[in-house]
């Protein structure tokens, strides 16, 4: 797999390997959708279980809004940012793997409508994330 | 030369591996000069021990049956009625043969191979089943300690998940509990903040932030009360409702499940498991399937293997501690696993009828006891019980029948000067009911004062005038069960093939025999699990527990009917603080996870009142046992970590920034001597030195106490506390996951605070100690026989050579496998402790090998992989123990370094990565003798990879186990016959 598709272009990443997708709605609301990152997909291996807030619950910015199990670890989630769930990915309840094969798209987690699209700021590009993992591997 | 008149045959020669000349062999492998030399160059010299342990001279095997012969008659085993949740009860004899005192039963480890224990998998699997279905509840899991921690676990779960939890605090307890269960939740409780309400719980509006409830059924008086309605209001309140709960009863009442409860707990031990004073026996916890990655301790599950056959395993296993550490939300490990085989074995036995028959016959008991006393004119409280009756009188009528009581050598529950309580049982005869007429007949008028007990016990052979078998005629079948219609059972459990068909005895004994064959034990071959100390369970030291003078008495009779009991205890806390340099003891805790928590509130309530309620934080080191961080987060500590060098040591510089920065907030240190990483540290009077200088204790983890004993004392080192793992260091058995018994050594200005009990005085200094910690005074008291005759038998030079040459062992497999795997951590001289780890970081990039691949070849060789990936990942931690012997030493080391043989055909590219003889391992007979053969390797390859293996060879049940299924598709309870 190419380093391109590890990390997609139009993502944004954390630290904490998230990744967040932005999109505009109508009304100028701001919807991020959020998954785990290809890197903390191969760190948990298989994974076994997600726990995820309910739809209409608060998540705020660096804070803890889940976790994710593998038969190994169990990790915390941290929210890229502050806002309103708007919809959880639910087919990953009876379905798990589909973080394993497929990060980025059917392996997505919730959706927040933003309270502060600023806090988008303060993520990576993809190049930075690559960085910064080359830089944690050091 | 004068005649030797002493016997000849010496206990530690049994217990010890090494012989003599093996160990001069060993030494010189190692490099050492003498054996003493070695121990010189591992154990620091300022903290040696410069004498010898101060303990009685070591008694023969012999001599010692015959002591304990003498001190069993120092006990009486007076008829129990006193119920309370303990209960005599019929242990079947092929059973109690064939189990539980069956070292191919109880020598075995935690089923962490799956592969190699299918057999204590599949009984554990049985007891989940039996446990579901009697509670009516879907999810159980493989037990807990007892039934008092099962409540307090049972609590602290509900606080994590109820919906009114966010801001309700209160914990609402029915005043109908078991008096010990409720100091249990308390003790439990005011750490975390819950406060705990005890009340009439039916009388209760559930107001003031009721985030759970808990109930006893039937209650502990004996009350069978219809719960739903309450309930249903608990619901409403957003509380969850746990009901501790007795499975006999279940036999016949509506479960907890079907009145709408979120969690049933109690206790199994009546389900075969004998009272032992206390224990051990195995407690239950059932619950809803929302919760069940919330539920505390180890549940067994069902997947697959690597041929698509049904498997078990230990599922969920990141719930646990030492994944979770502090964000744990119960720090149990051991659970009480021989007994859960023990219980779960007496329902295969007796299957649904049998049970209902045993149940059935209790309650037609209890209501013709109830019956006949109605007719002599005693008030029984309640209408409606299972097997206990509270009964009411005047207190001299009440001190009459305790008189009569004791002149039969009969033990009632006594609940006030007015009220009293008989719980009849599985070995209650009809001539138990007539005795208990004649006792309760007594005072009978109002002139029954002082005196008046001789005279009832001459009158006691009266009969009451009708007989027990009288008044059974007269009941017909539906009135055996004194309990309104709403409240009987109609719902079938224990429907699964499994518990119905081994009934008679030839089928249990085969069943047993195919399941114990199915895992691998000591009897069979080394389990070398680092920190886990698999050595000897010697004969002798087990012999005593399945006399009944030791294990029918009830933990709660009065202390002076177990004068045996109290001279054991006497001596062993004696003993154990001898050899730990503390001056008071607790034997109260049921575990090494509880000695650590217990140990921390000891600590915790020091504090308090010397007035320094502000320490709450404790450091641990990194490389610390995950088991660590959870206790301290149960008793309300915030966890703050200790950096540690490359060599596992703590890093004294950050120790110090860490404890000056919260000097005013320092509760304590926990450390592991020596370190999780097996070695001694040099600096460690400097660690402690450095706690106690800013206001904090010191907490010594005990799993490594083998590397100790006789050598150096953690007292002496500095610590404050320490636990001390029984069924490590002092030889009980590990029963493939329990029991463990966790007492704790303290030095003598903590030993006030030592935990008390509310039913039986004991422990540290009334208003001052600790509540209860477990729910017996003693904890598993019967086991502690174990140890105390191990102690005995070993005598001071025993248990110090013991501690030597679990050291050379070590050092002896440390030198040979180096060269295959490096040896990760060594002391400053070169030498490890009593334990060594292995580095196989190399091995997945070199080969693609991980350390599990090594683990389940192993199992191809005979062997029980060592501890994987604790403390570093991708290591094995080895712990030969002294009691293995050369040639086993030899054998391992043999296959280990042909493993590495096997791995470097892969890196070479003589294998390929994938599919190799690693990769596929364990070899199942039926998948070597399959009609086609794909692999790159051949068969015999696969199964004799050594010669000696085709003269004896242990063949895996299953093959590699599918994990990630498992966890993903979880089913928990016996799967159907059409798969299995």
């Amino acid at each position: 797999m190419s380093a391109m598709s590890s990390y997609p272009d139009d993502l944004l990443y954390t630290k904490e390997h998230e990744w967040a997708r932005i999109e505009e709605k109508e009304g100028g609301v701001k919807i991020a959708t959020i998954g785990i990152t290809r890197f903390a997909v191969e760190q948990l291996g298989d994974v076994t279980q997600i726990d995820l807030p309910k739809e209409g619950e608060t998540v705020k910015q660096s804070e803890v809004f889940g976790s994710v199990e593998s038969v190994k670890a169990v990790s915390d989630l941290f929210a890229p940012f502050t806002g309103k769930v708007v919809k959880i990915n639910s087919p990953l309840g009876d379905s798990p793997e589909y973080v394993n094969e497929d990060p980025y798209d059917e392996g997505w987690m919730i959706q927040i409508a933003l309270s502060n699209p600023e806090e988008t700021k303060s993520l990576m590009d993809a190049d930075s994330y690559q960085a910064f993992l080359r830089e944690q591997a050091e | 030369m004068p005649i030797d008149l002493s016997s000849p045959d010496r206990f530690p020669a049994r217990h010890i591996g090494p012989r003599a000349d093996d160990v001069l062999r060993m030494l010189r492998v190692i490099g050492a000069p003498s054996l003493a030399a070695m121990i010189d160059d591992v154990v620091p010299p300022d903290i040696r021990l410069g004498r010898a342990l101060q303990l009685p001279p070591p008694a023969t095997e012999h001599e010692l049956l015959d002591e304990l012969q003498s001190l069993a008659a120092q006990n009486q085993v007076w008829r129990s009625f006193i119920g309370m949740g303990y209960y005599d009860c019929i242990t079947p004899p092929v059973i109690q043969r064939n189990i539980l005192e069956n070292p191919g039963w109880y020598t075995q480890y935690t089923p962490y191979q799956a592969e190699i224990s299918q057999g204590r998998l599949e009984a554990l699997l049985n007891y989940q089943t039996m446990v579901a279905d009697l509670t009516g509840l879907p999810i159980a899991n493989a037990s807990l300690l007892d039934e008092a921690t099962a409540a307090a676990e049972a609590m602290t779960m509900v606080h994590a998940v109820a919906p009114a939890a966010e801001s309700a605090r209160t914990f609402l307890v029915s005043d109908a509990c078991h008096p010990q269960t409720i100091d249990v939740v308390r003790t439990r409780a005011e750490p975390l903040g819950i406060e705990v309400a005890v009340a009439n719980v039916e009388a209760h509006d559930l107001r003031g932030g009721v985030f759970g409830v808990l109930l006893q059924y039937p209650a502990s008086d004996g009350a069978v009360t219809d719960h739903r309605a309450l309930i249903a209001r608990a619901h409403a309140a957003g509380a969850l409702v746990v009901m501790a709960t007795d499975l006999l009863a279940l036999a016949l009442l509506v479960p907890p499940g079907e009145l709408g409860a979120d969690v049933a707990v109690g206790s199994a031990q009546r389900f075969g498991v004998p009272m032992g004073y206390g224990g051990p026996h195995a407690a239950f916890f059932a619950t809803k399937e929302e919760w069940v990655r919330k539920m505390p301790g180890r549940l067994i599950g069902v997947s697959q293997d690597a041929h698509g056959h049904v498997a078990l395993r230990m599922a969920l296993q990141t719930r646990e501690q030492h994944i979770r550490r502090e964000r744990a939300t119960s720090n149990i490990c051991t659970a009480q696993v021989l007994l859960a085989v023990v219980a779960s074995m007496y329902a295969v036995y007796h299957g649904p009828a049998g049970l209902r028959a045993i149940a059935a016959r209790v309650a037609a008991l209890t209501t013709v006891l109830a019956r006949g006393l109605a007719r002599l004119g005693v008030t029984v409280k309640h209408a409606s019980y299972f097997d206990t009756l509270r009964v009411e009188g005047s207190a001299g009528q009440v001190a009459a029948w305790l008189r009569a009581a004791e002149a039969r050598r009969v033990n009632l529950r006594v609940i006030d000067a007015r009220t009293l309580s008989v719980s009849l049982d599985e070995t209650a005869r009809a001539d138990d009911v007539q005795a208990l007429w004649e006792i309760l007949r007594a005072g009978a008028g109002a002139g029954a004062g002082a005196g008046a007990g001789t005279a009832d016990a001459a009158r006691a052979g009266a009969a009451a005038g009708f007989t027990p078998a009288e008044i059974a005629r007269e009941l017909d079948a539906g009135a055996a069960l004194s309990a309104p219609a709403a409240l009987r059972r109609t719902t079938p459990y224990l429907t699964h093939p499994v518990f119905n068909r081994h009934h008679s005895e030839t089928e249990m004994l085969r069943y047993m025999r195919r399941l114990e064959a199915r895992d691998l034990s000591l009897t069979r071959s080394m389990i070398p699990l680092g920190s886990c100390t698999m050595k000897l369970n010697a004969t002798t030291e087990m012999v005593p527990i399945t006399w009944p003078a030791w294990n029918r008495l009830h933990p709660f009779a009065p202390p002076a009917q177990a004068g045996g009991y109290q001279v054991i205890f006497k001596q062993l806390e004696a003993m154990l603080a001898e050899i730990t340099g503390f001056a008071g003891v607790s034997l109260q805790p049921n575990a090494g996870s509880q000695g650590e928590y217990t140990g921390l509130l000891v600590i915790r309530r020091y504090h308090h009142s010397r007035g320094q309620t502000a320490r709450d934080v404790c450091l641990i080191p990194s490389s610390a046992h995950g088991t660590n961080p959870a206790s301290a987060a149960m008793v309300g500590y915030k966890v703050v970590v200790v950096a540690c060098d490359e060599r596992g040591n703590v890093d004294l510089g950050d120790l110090a920034r860490k404890a000056e920065e919260h000097r005013d907030r320092l509760a304590a240190l926990m450390v592991t001597y020596p370190s999780t990483h097996g070695v001694f540290e040099h600096e460690i009077k400097k660690i402690c030195a450095v706690v106690h200088q800013h206001g904090g204790q010191v907490y010594m983890d005990g799993a490594n106490m083998n590397a100790q004993v006789g050598l150096c004392r953690p007292g002496d080192i500095g610590a404050d506390v320490c636990h001390l793992n029984l069924h490590k260091t002092f030889c009980i058995p590990h029963g493939g996951g329990g029991p463990g018994m966790g007492p704790i050594a303290v030095a003598k200005h903590l030993a006030p605070f030592l935990p008390r009990h509310p039913v039986i005085e004991t422990g540290g200094e009334k208003g001052i100690g600790i509540g209860a910690v477990s729910a017996a005074p003693w904890g598993s008291a019967s086991i502690l026989l174990i140890s105390w005759a191990y102690i005995r038998l070993m005598g001071a030079d025993g248990l110090t050579e013991a501690t030597r040459i679990a050291i050379l062992n070590a050092n002896y497999i440390a030198k040979r496998l180096d060269a295959s795997y490096p040896v990760f951590y060594r002391g400053e001289k070169g030498f490890v402790a009593h334990e060594c780890i292995l580095d196989m970081r190399h091995l997945k990039k070199i080969a693609g090998v991980e350390v599990e691949d090594v683990a389940k070849r192993l199992i191809d060789y005979g062997f029980h992989a060592p501890t994987m990936s604790f403390p570093i990942p991708s290591t094995m931690m080895v712990e030969p123990t002294e009691s293995e012997p050369l040639a086993e030493l030899d054998r391992f080391c043999e296959a280990m370094i042909a493993i590495r043989a096997e791995i470097r055909e892969i890196e070479e590219g003589g294998a390929p990565r994938e599919g190799n003889v690693l990769k596929n391992a364990p070899h199942t007979a039926a998948a070597l003798l399959a009609g086609e053969w794909t692999a790159s390797y051949p068969r015999d390859k696969a199964a004799f990879p050594v010669p000696s293996l085709r003269d004896d060879k242990f063949w895996p049940p299953v093959g590699r186990l599918n994990n990630v299924l498992g966890d993903r598709k979880l089913f928990c309870s016996c799967p159907p016959v059409e798969d299995s």
